[in-house]
């Protein structure tokens, strides 16, 4: 039974025998004998968007150290519901967790539960964002007040637009998970989407540090 | 990452929308992309001709260009905003939608799958949405000339304080936005190409094509999208950042004190500075973005052509690499006369000058796989042979201007616009057509003329030189770039009859290329039908039939037993073995 399971995740995955239809998608790692990899191509794929991600955001954070260095430099308070939103994007990544743990156990129904959890705490982190942006408006502090403000509302904007790209591929996930595609040892699209969802979460721990503890 | 993998049929769809216009199928994408940048080409190669025919005749009365353009020539006169948007246009349209997308997006979807023995992108999803990606941009971008106060006009590097003023000149308002926006359509586009490359390559190699045998195009291309996709990044924040001065008010890039007219702007405190950062730390990856495809495509042809395997493959690689490394840290020597500490400038004339030796080696390794070989003159080859002489020609003066203390009277002068049109343009432009002329019967299945190649070679490479190289002693006379009319200062009042032959050679360069545009749209239809191999050269495209089916093998993918460069082996009965040959095949070839 195992062991049938993983020929077919291993067929469904384009599989080494690369010639059995399924396109070019065969020869995972090239089936060189010296250079293969055992990398998935979504795998591959994802890190290469992480990587560009993360230039995207070392570009915003040289113009944040230059910029932060100007005369008139003030700094803005934390707007308070930072912390509380803050923990939720946290606790959806140990949801997240929960989730796919639950995977491993093959309780299904347990799985998308979290799942649905998960994408609702981002979704929760989103409105909470913008709930800070309505404080921070509400004291008078608008988006060409000073340039750390600008800098707060574009970095908080840049983020939220990535982790919405994080909820859909979570729900894109969830849809996988509805359609029963996933066996017990070919859940890509799951483990892909947590690799991104921690990004992102992690992404924001440090926007956070960098915005009001630095 | 939503797409993990697309289920791939082995069958082609039958209707004409999805075989040809939604196609995910790499070869459809790749001329579509092809396709489109050589349209762009013909547009910005138009401005271009009107760029110089004003320095040429500055503020001449052309009554019939004042039909055609009655705004930015109105009573036919062109007016100085008018220019500026043209050469803005030009450069931009030039670097990013023509030789980014022809050399990189075009070619590279079409070579990379059949060099490396597949039958497919690893996601073609993504591979046509990034074609219909960067479709709008060049929409945005060519519409921009019809916005209020005509199309952005703050150059191609669209320094700040110019481009975050929306009342500066015209352009910077309507069409400086949509500069912009376009550009991140470009940048979204070359984002999903270049994931779509460095996974396909990575993973999707054919049985036996390990790193060491790849073609050392599919290593350019590899490298290129590696570069677009780590620099691209700095111009998005760059670019939102922009947005945000210019609509919002922000002070990013603007600092206090700044008047338009009459009146005091609000902004205060940000750097203008910190934009030619941001800008050329893609900027300077981006141009050997454009330069390393060339560098691949002139290896190969050099090679096939020759009849030589490359000279020290491993070497070859390895300057690729290094010049894709160090491209990373010598952005500063556009800057040295920006306002930076002289420590700071020496520290990149360092990096700057030690990019030259890799690059040295490439070419001298040229020059060596050529060394009394009996070569073939065809069209391809003439012009990877152009692509050499450029690349040397344009070297040399770049290491004139990495040296901050030469550069401070060579900036910003001819002498610049010399150097980059021989080594970026130039080059570039050359490896498009060397790939033309050489893939043409895979892309078509049909020949090329190839007395027309090599007419158009002919005529391109003698107008190339003629209209550029006069440009260094311009430079070297102080004649600045970007200016409207030379001939208002007394000293550059001399050299006007330089202006007029160079003027003269570009609209004889830009008439050669109408040879270009007929052999190939006249060969798409009426061409000599091609073989599969008409070159006889090693590489795994060959193998397929041309064109290639869906799913680029009719048969089981090929095997590869070699690397792409056993070319005039001794004992070999033919004077090539391709990659998919193996030892006992060879050993039945053996002579005698
Ligand atoms: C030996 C290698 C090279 C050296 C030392 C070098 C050096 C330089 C320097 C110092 C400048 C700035 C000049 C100034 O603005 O005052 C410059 C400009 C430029 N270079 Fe190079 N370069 C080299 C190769 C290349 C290559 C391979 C390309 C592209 C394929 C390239 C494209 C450009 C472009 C486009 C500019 C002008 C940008 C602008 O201001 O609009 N260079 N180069
Ligand atoms: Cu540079």
């Amino acid at each position: 039974m195992e062991v049938l399971t993983k020929e077919k995740a291993k067929l469904e995955r384009g599989g080494v025998d690369f010639d059995k239809g399924s396109g070019g998608l065969g020869g995972e790692g090239g089936g060189s004998p010296e250079g293969a990899l055992p990398i998935h191509t979504g795998e591959i794929g994802l890190w290469a968007l992480l990587a560009t991600i993360t230039m995207l955001f070392a570009g915003f954070t040289s113009a944040y150290v230059v910029r932060r260095a100007s005369s008139d430099w003030q700094p803005i308070a934390v707007p308070s519901l930072l912390w509380f939103n803050t923990a939720l994007l946290l606790s959806s990544s140990v949801t997240l967790e929960v989730a796919r743990s639950f995977l491993k156990r093959w309780r299904l129904e347990a799985l998308k539960g979290w799942l649905v959890v998960t994408a609702l705490l981002g979704m929760a982190f989103i409105a909470g964002q913008l709930l800070a942006w309505r404080q921070l408006a509400a004291q008078g502090v608008y988006l060409p007040t000073s340039p750390h403000s600008s800098f707060f509302f574009v970095l908080t904007g840049v983020h939220a637009v990535h982790l919405l790209g994080g909820v859909l591929a979570l729900c894109y996930a969830l849809v996988q998970a509805w359609r029963f595609h996933y066996t017990p040892v070919h859940h890509d699209p799951l483990a892909l989407c947590a690799t991104y969802w921690h990004f992102v979460d992690g992404l924001w721990i440090y926007l956070f540090l960098m915005l009001f503890v630095w | 990452m939503a797409k993990v993998h697309e289920p791939h049929v082995a069958h082609a769809p039958q209707s004409f929308i999805r075989r040809y216009i939604f196609s995910t199928d790499h070869k459809v994408i790749g001329i579509q992309y092809y396709v489109t940048a050589m349209l762009t080409g013909v547009v910005a190669g138009i401005l271009a001709m009107l760029v110089r025919l004003n320095l040429a005749w500055p503020a001449h009365e052309w009554p019939l260009l004042g039909k055609l353009f009655p705004v930015g020539m109105e009573f036919g006169v062109m007016k100085p905003e008018f220019y500026i948007s043209l050469f803005t246009m030009h450069g931009t349209l030039m670097v990013f939608f023509v030789l980014s997308l022809a050399p990189v997006s075009g070619f590279g979807n079409f070579l990379i799958p059949l060099q490396i023995g597949a039958r497919d992108m690893a996601y073609p999803f993504l591979n046509a949405l990034s074609y219909w990606t960067v479709l709008p941009g060049v929409i945005i971008m060519l519409s921009s000339f019809f916005a209020e106060g005509g199309a952005a006009a703050a150059g191609w590097t669209s320094y700040a304080p110019l481009s975050a003023v929306q009342e500066a000149i015209p352009g910077s308002g309507m069409g400086q936005t949509l500069w912009i926006i376009g550009m991140v359509f470009f940048i979204a586009s070359f984002t999903m190409g270049g994931l779509n490359f460095v996974t396909t390559i990575i993973n999707l190699r054919t049985k036996g094509m390990s790193m060491r045998r790849l073609p050392l195009t599919v290593w350019a291309l590899f490298l290129v999208a590696i570069l677009g996709l780590l620099a691209f990044p700095a111009l998005t924040a760059a670019a939102v950042m922009l947005l945000f001065d210019r609509h919002f008010g922000t002070s990013f890039f603007l600092p206090a004190g700044m008047y338009v007219g009459d009146k005091l702007l609000a902004h205060q405190g940000g750097t203008p500075l910190l934009w030619q950062h941001l800008f050329w730390f893609l900027g300077h990856p981006e141009v050997y973005i454009l330069m390393l495809p060339a560098m691949g495509f002139t290896s190969d042809i050099i090679a096939t052509f020759s009849r030589r395997p490359i000279f020290s493959y491993p070497v070859m690689v390895l300057s690729m690499v290094a010049i894709g490394g160090l491209s990373f840290v010598v952005w500063g020597h556009h800057m040295f006369l920006s306002g930076m500490s002289p420590y700071l400038g020496m520290a990149f004339t360092v990096t700057t000058l030690v990019i030259a030796i890799p690059s040295a080696v490439k070419t001298f390794n040229w020059l060596a796989t050529l060394w009394r070989a009996k070569i073939e003159f065809t069209a391809p080859m003439l012009f990877a042979l152009g692509i050499v002489s450029l690349f040397v020609t344009g070297g040399l003066s770049g290491i004139f201007l990495g040296s901050a203390a030469a550069d401070i009277p060579l900036h910003d002068t001819y002498f610049v616009v010399a150097h980059f049109h021989f080594i970026m343009a130039g080059a570039s432009l050359f490896g498009v057509f060397a790939a033309t002329y050489y893939w043409f019967p895979k892309m078509f299945g049909r020949m090329m003329n190839s007395k027309l190649g090599k007419l158009h070679f002919w005529l391109t490479f003698v107008a190339y030189y003629s209209t550029f190289f006069p440009m260094h002693y311009l430079g070297i006379g102080g004649m600045m770039r970007r200016i409207y009319d030379p001939t208002v200062y007394q000293y550059l009042a001399p050299m006007q009859p330089v202006n007029v032959f160079i003027t003269l050679s570009a609209f004889v360069l830009g008439a050669a290329q109408l040879l270009f545009l007929f052999n190939f749209f006249w060969s798409v239809y009426k061409g000599k039908k091609a073989e599969q191999n008409p070159w006889n050269a090693n590489t795994l495209e060959w193998t397929a039939a041309s064109p290639p089916p869906h799913g680029n093998w009719e048969g089981p993918l090929p095997t590869v037993h070699r690397w792409p460069y056993d070319y005039s082996v001794p004992d070999v009965s033919d004077d090539y073995i391709p990659q998919s040959v193996s030892p006992a095949e060879v050993q039945a070839r053996k002579k005698g």
